[in-house]
This record gives C-alpha cells, sequence and structure tokens, in this order.
C-alpha cells in the first residue's frame, strides 16, 4: 500500500460547506409550495454569507499559502480575495434576479441552484494550483452559466444566446484542454507548482512546444474572458441573456478568469512572460479598439455595454502585460477588474430594475429623461457611467490611473498613450447615456410609466453605485489588498 | 517497422480517417457512426499504450451507451441537412486556411524533436501482474480525490440543467391532464353540424355515424 498524506480537509472549508449547503437547498426547493419560493432565495444568500465569513476567517488563519489535496488545492491570499469578491458580487447578482425573475417564467428554484453551482465552479478556480482543477472549475461554471441563459425557455434570443454560448464556449475549453495536453506532454506534469519550478531552472524553455501549449491556453482563457479576437459571443450572449443572468455572466466571472490568468501565466508560465505579453499586447490593443468603437454604434444598451465590457478586458490585459516589469502592474489589472465588476453589476442591475414584467427597456432611446421620471436611480447611473468612462471623483479614474502609471514604469508609453486615446473615445458613449438622461425629455409612452422598485433593491443600488464614488474617494485600501494578494 | 507501430499506424489512420468523416458526412447517422469507429480505433491506440480498462471503458460507455443513445436522437430528430450546409462556400476559404495554418504548426512542433525520448525518459517497463485498474483506483481516491469530486459535482450540475431546461415548465410538454381529461364535456369534443342530407344515396353502403 502507498503512504498518502492526508488532505487539509478545513483548508477547503468553503468549498465543502457550499456543496453540502447546494444539497440542501436543492432538497428543499423540492419540497417547497409555490409560494414559499422565498426560502430557496433566503438560503441560497444565507449560504453566500456563511461562505464569505469562511473565507474570511481563512484570510486571517492562513498568512502563508498551503497546497493540500494532492497539489491540486490552494490557498494562498489571491485565492482568498478572489473568493471574497467573487460572494459579494454574487450575492448581488442574486439580490437584483429576484426582482427581475419573479415576473418573468423563469424557473426560480433552478435559477438559484445553478447559480449557486457557478459560484461553486468560481470559488473551486480561484483555489485550483493543477491544470485539471482549473479546467474542472471552468467548467462547472461554464455549465451553469449556460444552463442559466437558457432558463428563459420562452424567449428565442435566450435560447439562442445560450445555443451560441454554449458552442463557443465548447470549443474555447477544447483548444484550452489541447493547449494542456501539450504542457504535459513537454513537462511531465499539470501542478502549477511543478511546471513553474522546471521552467525556473530553465527546463523546456526554449522548446518551441511550449509556445505552443501557450497560444491554445492563452486563446482558451481569452475566449472566456471575451477578448478580440475571441469576443463574437460576448455582444449576442449580454443582448440574448434574461438581464440578470447577463449582470451574473459580467460581474463574478470576471474576477474568477482573471484569477486563473494569474495562475497560469505568473505563477505556472512566468518565464515565458516575454512569449505571452506580446501576444497580449496585440489582444489588448484590438480589444480596446473594437470594443470601444463598436459599443458607439449600438442602440441596444445591453449590447453597448457588451462591447464596453470587451474594452474593459482590453484594459485590464494592460496591467498583466506590465505586469513582469513594474511592481504594481498585476496589483493594477486586480483593481481595474473587480472595480469594473462592480461598477458593470450596477448598470445591469439598473437594465434589469427599468425593465418591466414581459417588455424588455434595453434601448438607449428608453434612457431619455430618466432624471424626470427617477432621479435617485438616473444619478446612480450617471456615478456608474462616470466611473466606466474613468471620470475623476470615481473609481474607474483610479482604476485607469493605476495602469497607466504601470505601463509606463514598464516602459510601454506607446500603449499608454493609445490606452488614454481609446478611453477618450469611450467616454463618448458612456456620456451619451448621462446626456439622455439629464437633458431629453421621456418618451410619450414612458412619461406616465411609474418606476416602482422596493427598499431593499434601492438600498442594494444605492450600495452598489455609491460603492463607485466612495471607492474612488478613498481607493487607497482596495489598491492596498490588491497589492497584498498578488505579493 | 516492427509489428507495434503497424498496429498504431493502422488505428491512427483509421481514427483520423474516420473523424473527418464525421465532419464531412452528409447524412448525420452515418456521422455518428463513423463517430464510434474514432472510438474504436481510439480505444486500439490505448490498448497499445497499456491503459487497457479505460480502452474498455472507452468502447463500453461511449460506443456502448453514449453513441447509441446519440444514435438514436439524431435518428429521431429530422435534421436538415441543407439547412446545415448553407453557408459552406462562404466560410470554406477561412476554414481551410486556418486548419492548415494549425496543422502546419502541429507539424512543426508536435514531433520526436520536442516529445522525443531525449526530453521524456521511457517509462519503466511494467511488472507481470501490474494492474491497471487497481492503480487508476489508488490514484483517484488518493491525490486525485478532489478532482475526482468536482467531476462528480459536475455530472450533478448537468442533471439538473438538462432537467430544468426540458422537463419543468413553463414549456409545451407533451403529457397527459388526467383531470381534464375526466372532466370533459361532450360539448367540447363532439361538434354536430347540420348538412342537407344527400340526394342520392350511393349503392355502395358507407358506414353511417362516421362524423368526426
Amino acid at each position: 500500500m502507498m503512504n498518502i498524506a492526508m488532505p487539509l480537509f478545513s483548508a477547503a472549508l468553503p468549498e465543502i460547506f457550499m456543496l453540502c449547503m447546494i444539497s440542501f437547498i436543492l432538497l428543499i426547493d423540492v419540497c417547497l409550495k409555490e409560494g414559499y419560493r422565498i426560502v430557496t432565495y433566503g438560503l441560497t444568500q444565507l449560504t453566500l454569507i456563511a461562505v464569505f465569513l469562511f473565507a474570511m476567517a481563512q484570510y486571517r488563519e492562513y498568512p502563508y499559502p498551503i497546497v493540500t489535496f494532492g497539489d491540486h488545492y490552494v490557498v494562498d491570499k489571491l485565492a482568498i480575495l478572489t473568493k471574497l469578491w467573487v460572494l459579494v458580487a454574487s450575492f448581488f447578482a442574486f439580490i437584483y434576479a429576484r426582482h427581475y425573475i419573479k415576473g418573468r417564467s423563469i424557473l426560480y428554484g433552478e435559477y438559484y441552484i445553478l447559480g449557486l453551482f457557478a459560484v461553486l465552479g468560481m470559488l473551486i478556480m480561484a483555489s485550483a494550483y493543477s491544470f485539471l482543477t482549473i479546467y474542472l472549475g471552468l467548467e462547472l461554471l461554464s455549465l451553469s452559466l449556460y444552463a442559466m441563459v437558457a432558463l428563459q425557455k420562452d424567449s428565442a434570443a435566450a435560447t439562442e444566446a445560450a445555443m451560441k454560448y454554449f458552442i463557443m464556449g465548447a470549443l474555447a475549453s477544447g483548444l484550452l484542454l489541447y493547449g494542456i495536453s501539450i504542457l504535459y506532454g513537454v513537462t511531465g506534469s499539470i501542478d502549477i507548482l511543478t511546471i513553474g519550478n522546471a521552467l525556473q531552472k530553465g527546463l523546456h524553455v526554449h522548446n518551441p512546444a511550449m509556445i505552443f501549449a501557450l497560444v491554445f491556453i492563452l486563446s482558451g482563457l481569452l475566449f472566456k474572458f471575451g477578448a478580440v479576437p475571441f469576443h463574437m459571443w460576448v455582444p449576442d450572449v449580454y443582448d440574448g441573456a434574461p438581464t440578470s443572468v447577463t449582470l451574473f455572466i459580467a460581474s463574478a466571472p470576471k474576477i474568477a478568469a482573471f484569477c486563473i490568468t494569474m495562475r497560469i501565466l505568473v505563477q505556472a508560465l512566468p518565464m515565458l512572460s516575454p512569449a505571452w505579453s506580446s501576444i497580449l499586447v496585440v489582444v489588448a490593443v484590438l480589444s480596446m479598439f473594437s470594443g470601444n468603437l463598436l459599443a458607439i454604434a449600438q442602440t441596444n444598451i445591453k449590447r453597448m455595454l457588451a462591447y464596453s465590457s470587451i474594452a474593459h478586458i482590453g484594459y485590464t490585459l494592460l496591467g498583466i502585460i506590465s505586469g513582469p516589469t513594474s511592481a504594481t502592474g498585476y496589483s493594477a489589472a486586480m483593481f481595474y477588474i473587480t472595480t469594473y465588476v462592480i461598477v458593470a453589476a450596477g448598470a445591469f442591475a439598473i437594465i434589469a430594475l427599468l425593465s418591466k414584467q414581459g417588455i424588455e427597456l434595453d434601448q438607449l432611446d428608453d434612457y431619455r429623461g430618466l432624471n424626470a421620471r427617477h432621479p435617485w436611480l438616473a444619478f446612480m447611473m450617471l456615478l456608474l457611467m462616470f466611473s466606466m468612462a474613468g471620470v475623476p471623483p470615481t473609481v474607474g479614474f483610479f482604476a485607469k490611473l493605476g495602469l497607466l502609471a504601470a505601463l509606463v514604469e514598464a516602459h510601454y508609453v506607446w500603449l499608454a498613450a493609445l490606452a488614454l486615446l481609446f478611453a477618450i473615445i469611450g467616454a463618448y458613449y458612456y456620456l451619451r447615456i448621462v446626456m439622455l438622461m439629464y437633458f431629453e425629455e421621456p418618451r410619450e409612452d414612458l412619461r406616465s410609466n411609474r418606476i416602482a422598485i422596493s427598499p431593499g433593491i434601492t438600498t442594494a443600488i444605492t450600495l452598489n453605485g455609491m460603492a463607485a464614488l466612495i471607492l474612488g474617494l478613498l481607493p487607497s485600501a482596495l489598491i492596498d489588498v490588491c497589492r497584498i494578494s498578488l505579493g | 517497422m516492427t509489428a507495434v507501430q503497424v498496429i498504431f499506424y493502422l488505428f491512427s489512420l483509421v481514427a483520423i480517417l474516420s473523424s473527418v468523416f464525421v465532419v464531412a458526412s452528409p447524412n448525420p447517422v452515418r456521422g455518428a457512426l463513423s463517430l464510434v469507429l474514432t472510438f474504436f480505433a481510439m480505444s486500439g491506440i490505448w490498448l497499445l499504450l497499456q491503459a487497457e480498462f479505460l480502452a474498455l471503458i472507452l468502447v463500453l460507455v461511449y460506443v456502448g451507451a453514449v453513441m447509441t443513445l446519440f444514435l438514436f436522437v439524431v435518428m429521431m430528430l429530422r435534421v436538415n441537412v441543407m439547412s446545415l450546409r448553407a453557408g459552406l462556400v462562404r466560410y470554406l476559404p477561412f476554414a481551410i486556411l486556418l486548419s492548415l495554418l494549425i496543422i502546419g504548426m502541429m507539424v512543426i512542433v508536435v514531433g520526436p524533436k520536442q516529445f522525443g525520448l531525449t526530453h521524456l525518459p521511457l517509462p519503466p517497463a511494467l511488472a507481470k501482474d501490474y494492474n491497471n485498474l487497481a492503480d487508476l483506483g489508488n490514484m483517484l481516491y488518493t491525490n486525485y480525490a478532489y478532482p475526482f469530486e468536482i467531476a462528480a459535482v459536475l455530472l450533478l450540475t448537468a442533471i439538473i440543467a438538462a432537467i430544468s431546461l426540458t422537463h419543468r415548465k413553463p414549456h409545451k410538454r407533451k403529457i397527459q391532464n388526467i383531470t381534464k381529461q375526466i372532466a370533459v364535456k361532450r360539448a367540447d369534443r363532439v361538434k354536430l353540424v347540420c348538412m342537407p342530407s344527400a340526394k342520392k344515396i350511393n349503392l355502395v353502403n358507407k358506414p353511417s355515424g362516421a362524423e368526426q
């Protein structure tokens, strides 16, 4: 018999607890009568809060990285912080979703259960320390998301979006797996630690197969991120999916995807950084360019925000590019993606709130004169749009500033100048929404249409919008946290 | 060329040709059947690699269960082949270009130069009583316990997703509503139509009361 080191189960407490709770909620939901569905929602949110507390406790408990479960699992600052962000983003996504799915033919219980599975997938991704667990976490997340997009069964657009998302996602997974298989063929391992150490010793660095593997892995990752040239699915899925699902897709998974990108590029393949940073430069420039330019042409706000998300992913990649030579590159990228997630969640939440039962108000025209109809909501949208555009008092400004500083430090001045140029182009379509809301009259048929929002949701959206402002006024704490996690 | 090499190339050739045919075949049933052939050829290659258990599982699970079900579905669905082919000519140049690019990269990279015995040592010869299955079990439930559990969760998610997408309302499900069937009234189903009687009755006696 071989000797086995017993895994440290307490390290994986958040995931284990989450899985138990999902199974429990699944059983409870089966027995619930139609009128008591709120129990499912309550238990879902309680689970997220409890897992958040467990992860919080781990932050203090494990000051040094712990690798366990046969080197497949890691607890370090990056993993814990990613988990905390993912949990917060999902918590808000579920709050907004409850309002949205109430009036639609979306299965109530399944929505939350699939959502929880997606969150579990993201937690697994955050703690993954081998390519196998990275892949499995990614699949768990993607599979739940495909189903969530298709949950609105009476909507042809949602079904089409789900189909596109599924096929594109399957292709991306195939690319990623092929890259991993080549990597395994060269190094004989799928552990991030083992591969990183082998490369550090100078083994395999000059093997062309490594670049080949890197290209495929990177394509898979960029597909999931939705960066140009792998962005085709983003506008269609964001537009076709129910808005609450779009909100979910646009928020938490981006942070988890960032975490696995850091693990693969920075922890496993740092010796290949000349190769991957030159690939990422091209991808980042193309993403910022086409994202910002195509967003201008959109009349549908969901599509517009989809293109804007492509552009923001381009900006995030800038931080990763400058990372190897600049001390603040990675943390600037993490700061950027986390703040973008807050802002994007808020913006999609407002779109979801404005839609009435059966009618989607997602055209730019529908936002005309929003200030006259609901001043507070319009103000929140203003803060969020300012933050996306990078207007000073909001957090988006500091996020972009950090990235540009890192780029200049890494001697990519031309890239910083390009990024600034694209940011100015991007400001046009964000500010156009502000202009429509404040300086135009509401559309005739919407003038008498009262916007009814429950106080709970108002609190959530206020927190979300204010976060964009307050993090902008006091960004240092969040910047420090990002720096610690990637230190 | 040793016998093992001959067998390897034979299986590889069959695998490649049949997988090309999966995509190229105009008939979905034939496509599915060639996928079965691909699995067979792959399991032959796995046997050569001494992964006997996995090879058998591939045949049993994929050929025996998954593909049979898949064929069943393909036969049930009326797939419009012509609509699937639409746009083929338009996209063909891109497809050929991309395929050539990727195949070219593969030919350059995946070869003995990068993956030869100089890079990775030959694995030690296995003992006579070596048990593939025991080794696999040992690995799966010790070092790979965590990924194994995640895979199980993945399957659970797939089940929930599939059921919620197909079998749960709101959807047009073909199901009997027994209460409605019992409570049905004559007026709901039978409509009496007053028709002028035919003037001349044919000599061939038609069954009467065949009113729909």
